[in-house]
C-alpha cells in the first residue's frame, strides 16, 4: 500500500532533493541513498517502494540536474503530487517516463502517512485513510505519449522509425 | 510577436507561433558540461544511438568539478573526454582552456543573436542577453538534442520588465535582478519568458546584462532575453570568431505580454538575498552588520573580468578579515586579471585565487561551508545546503558588496568604498 510523505513546504529545490555533493555519480541506486537528504535525512529510511511524495508549490526548482528525478525514482517513489512543479524538473520527469501529478486539492487533503491509491488513467487518487476521493487532471496527451513509450529517447526512436 | 516568439518561430520553420503552442525547434548550439552530459552519453550508447547531429554545433567544457575533485568526478571527465574525441567535437575546451560554461561560450564567440541554444545546465538562460532563445535542460533532453539537433518546446508567454532610470553609484545589475526576483518570487515567472527592456540597459555592459539573464531561472523562467543594441554589436564584433550571419529579431510594438513590471533603477540600493531563497532580497541597510565567515567572488553570475575589477577596486590597499575566494570564470578572465594586476591586489588583500571552476557555488569543492558558517557570495542560489553543510547560510550579493563585506567581515554597504 502506498504511503504519502507530505512536505507542505513550497520551493523544495533540487539541492534538497539531491545535494550537489553527490553529483559526482549518475548511478541511480547511489543517488537514491541520498534522496531528499537536505530536507529530511530520514526520508530514505521511511520510504517504501510505491510510496508518494506530496509537496507545495514549485517542487523541483533550481538546477537542471535530472539526478533529482533519478534519486526519487531510484528510491522507488511512484509519483510526486505537488501544487505546482518547476519547469525543468517537470520536463525531466516526463522525459524519463516518470509520472507527476499537479493537484492543489490533493495537497490540501492528503495528510502525512495517509495511504493512497492512484488511478492514472482515470485521474483519481483515493485517500484510503481519510476515505476521500480526489480527482486530478491527467498530464497532457503529448506528455502521456512520451511516458507510455518509456521516455523521450524511446519516444523519438519509435516516432522517427 | 515578442522576440522570444519570433526566434522560436524561425527555429520551428513557421511564420507565427503563440504562447502555449508546442513546436519542434532546430537547435543551433548545444552546451555540454561534466555533470549532466556523461549521463546523456550513457543513455545514447545504451539505446544504440551514439551519434551527434553536428560535431561543430556542440560546445563542450568541463566546469563543475574541474580540475577533477575526486575519483568519481575524474571518471565523469573521462567519459566526457572519450565521447568528445570519439565524435570529433570541434569546440571542446579541455583543462587549461575550459571555464565556467556560461562565461566561456559568449567569450569564445559561440553565442549569436536570433539563434536557439540549449545546455545541460539551468543557467543556460544566460545567453538570452544576446537576443537569442536559450534555456536549460536535463540529461534526457540533452541526449535528444545531441543526437537529433531538435527539441520540443512549449512557446512561453512573455513578461516584460521595464528598467527605467540609471543605476546609482555602487548599484549593479546583480542588485537589479535580485530586486526583480524579490518582487515576483522564485516562481514569479514560472514557464515564462522574462524580457528585459528600458533605458537602464543602455548603461550596462554585456557582462552586466548576462548577470541578469543568468538569474531568470531563479524566478522560474524558461528564458531571459534582452534585445540587440550597440553594446551587443560591439561585444560580438570583438568575440565572434567565425563569419556566420545572424538575424536580429525584436519584439513588435503590439506584442502580447502576460504582465509588465516597471522598476525605477535610480531608486535601487545594493541588495542582498538572505537565506534560503534568491527572492529573499532586502536592501543592504536592512542586513548590514551580519557577521560572515567567507566571501566568494566568482561563478557564471559574477565571475567575469568586470566583476573582478569591481572587487579589486574595493580591496586595493585593504585587507580581508574573512576567508575570501576569488574564482575567475574562464582562463581568458584569469589571464586578463593577472595582466591587469588584479591578482596582486587580491593576494595583498589576503584572498586565495582559484582556477576557473563552478567549485563551491554548488557546494562542489574549493570553498564549501562548515555547519553554521555564513558566506556572502556573488553566485545565484542560496538554497539550503547549496554551498556546503545543510546548516550553512548563503547571502547573495554583487561583487562590490561581497568585496566590501570581506574587508569588514560582515555584510557591508559597498558605497563607502567606491
Amino acid at each position: 500500500m502506498a504511503k504519502a510523505h507530505v512536505y507542505k513546504r513550497d520551493h523544495i529545490n533540487t539541492d534538497e532533493i539531491i545535494p550537489a555533493r553527490y553529483l559526482n555519480t549518475d548511478n541511480e541506486a547511489e543517488l537514491a541513498k541520498h534522496c531528499m537528504e537536505d530536507l529530511d535525512k530520514d526520508f530514505v529510511k521511511k520510504v517504501r517502494p510505491g510510496d508518494v511524495i506530496v509537496a507545495g508549490d514549485d517542487f523541483g526548482c533550481g538546477s537542471s540536474r535530472e539526478h533529482a528525478v533519478w534519486a526519487i525514482r531510484g528510491a522507488k517513489v511512484q509519483t510526486v503530487i505537488a501544487r505546482s512543479f518547476a519547469r525543468i524538473f517537470y520536463r525531466n520527469a516526463i522525459n524519463c517516463g516518470f509520472y507527476l501529478i499537479e493537484s492543489a486539492d490533493a495537497v490540501d487533503k492528503i495528510k502525512d502517512a495517509d495511504e493512497v491509491e492512484i488511478d492514472y488513467d482515470a485521474g483519481v487518487i483515493r485517500d484510503k485513510t481519510s476515505k476521500t476521493k480526489i480527482t486530478f487532471l491527467p498530464l497532457p496527451d503529448f506528455a502521456l505519449e512520451i511516458i507510455r513509450d518509456g521516455g523521450l529517447l524511446d519516444h523519438i526512436m519509435k516516432t522517427s522509425a | 510577436m515578442t522576440i522570444t516568439e519570433k526566434i522560436l518561430a524561425r527555429a520551428a520553420g513557421v511564420d507565427r507561433v503563440a504562447p502555449g503552442q508546442l513546436v519542434e525547434a532546430e537547435i543551433d548550439v548545444v552546451m555540454c558540461h561534466d555533470v549532466t552530459t556523461p549521463p546523456a552519453i550513457s543513455m545514447l550508447v545504451e539505446k544504440g544511438i551514439d551519434r551527434v547531429f553536428d560535431p561543430d554545433k556542440i560546445v563542450v567544457t568541463p566546469d563543475h568539478f574541474q580540475p577533477a575533485k575526486d575519483v568519481p568526478s575524474a571518471e565523469l571527465h573521462k567519459r566526457l573526454d572519450d565521447w568528445a574525441k570519439r565524435h570529433k567535437i570541434k569546440h571542446y575546451y579541455k583543462l587549461g582552456r575550459a571555464g565556467v560554461c556560461h562565461a566561456l561560450l559568449p567569450e569564445q564567440g559561440h553565442i549569436r543573436p536570433g539563434e536557439v541554444s540549449v545546455g545541460g545546465d539551468s543557467h543556460t538562460c544566460t545567453y538570452g542577453a544576446f537576443a537569442m532563445f536559450s534555456t536549460g535542460i536535463g540529461s534526457t533532453d540533452l541526449a535528444a538534442a545531441i543526437a537529433t539537433g531538435k527539441l520540443w518546446f512549449k512557446v512561453p508567454a512573455s513578461m516584460k520588465f521595464v528598467l527605467n532610470g540609471a543605476l546609482p553609484h555602487g548599484v549593479y545589475s546583480k542588485d537589479v535582478i535580485l530586486a526583480v526576483i524579490g518582487r515576483i518570487g522564485t516562481d514569479g515567472a514560472l514557464y515564462r519568458a522574462m524580457e528585459f527592456v528600458g533605458p537602464a540597459l543602455a548603461g550596462m555592459s554585456m557582462e552586466a546584462r548576462m548577470t541578469m539573464t543568468n538569474m531568470a531561472i531563479e524566478a522560474g523562467a524558461k528564458n531571459g532575453i534582452i534585445g540587440f543594441d550597440k553594446v551587443t554589436q560591439a561585444y560580438l564584433d570583438e568575440h565572434l570568431k567565425e563569419e556566420v550571419a545572424y538575424t536580429v529579431f525584436e519584439s513588435d510594438p503590439d506584442a502580447q505580454y502576460l504582465a509588465t513590471e516597471i522598476f525605477d533603477c535610480s531608486k535601487l540600493e545594493p541588495t542582498v538575498a538572505l537565506p534560503h531563497l534568491p527572492s529573499n532580497a532586502v536592501p543592504i541597510g536592512e542586513c548590514a552588520g551580519k557577521a560572515m565567515d567567507q566571501a566568494y567572488i566568482g561563478s557564471c553570475t559574477n565571475g567575469r573580468i568586470e566583476d573582478l575589477r569591481i572587487a579589486a577596486k574595493i580591496m586595493k590597499g585593504r585587507q580581508v578579515v574573512i576567508r575570501t575566494i576569488v574564482v575567475p570564470s574562464t582562463p581568458e578572465v584569469w589571464k586578463q586579471a593577472a595582466n591587469e594586476g588584479l591578482f596582486d591586489v587580491f593576494y595583498s588583500a589576503g584572498c586565495v585565487i582559484s582556477a576557473p571552476t563552478c567549485g563551491a557555488c554548488l557546494g562542489g569543492f574549493m570553498g564549501v561551508l562548515a555547519q553554521g558558517e555564513k558566506c556572502v557570495s556573488t553566485t545565484n542560489r542560496n538554497f539550503v545546503g547549496r554551498m556546503g553543510h545543510p546548516r550553512s547560510e548563503v547571502y547573495l550579493a554583487s561583487p562590490a558588496t561581497a568585496a566590501a563585506s570581506a574587508i569588514e567581515g560582515k555584510l557591508t554597504d559597498p558605497r563607502r568604498y567606491l
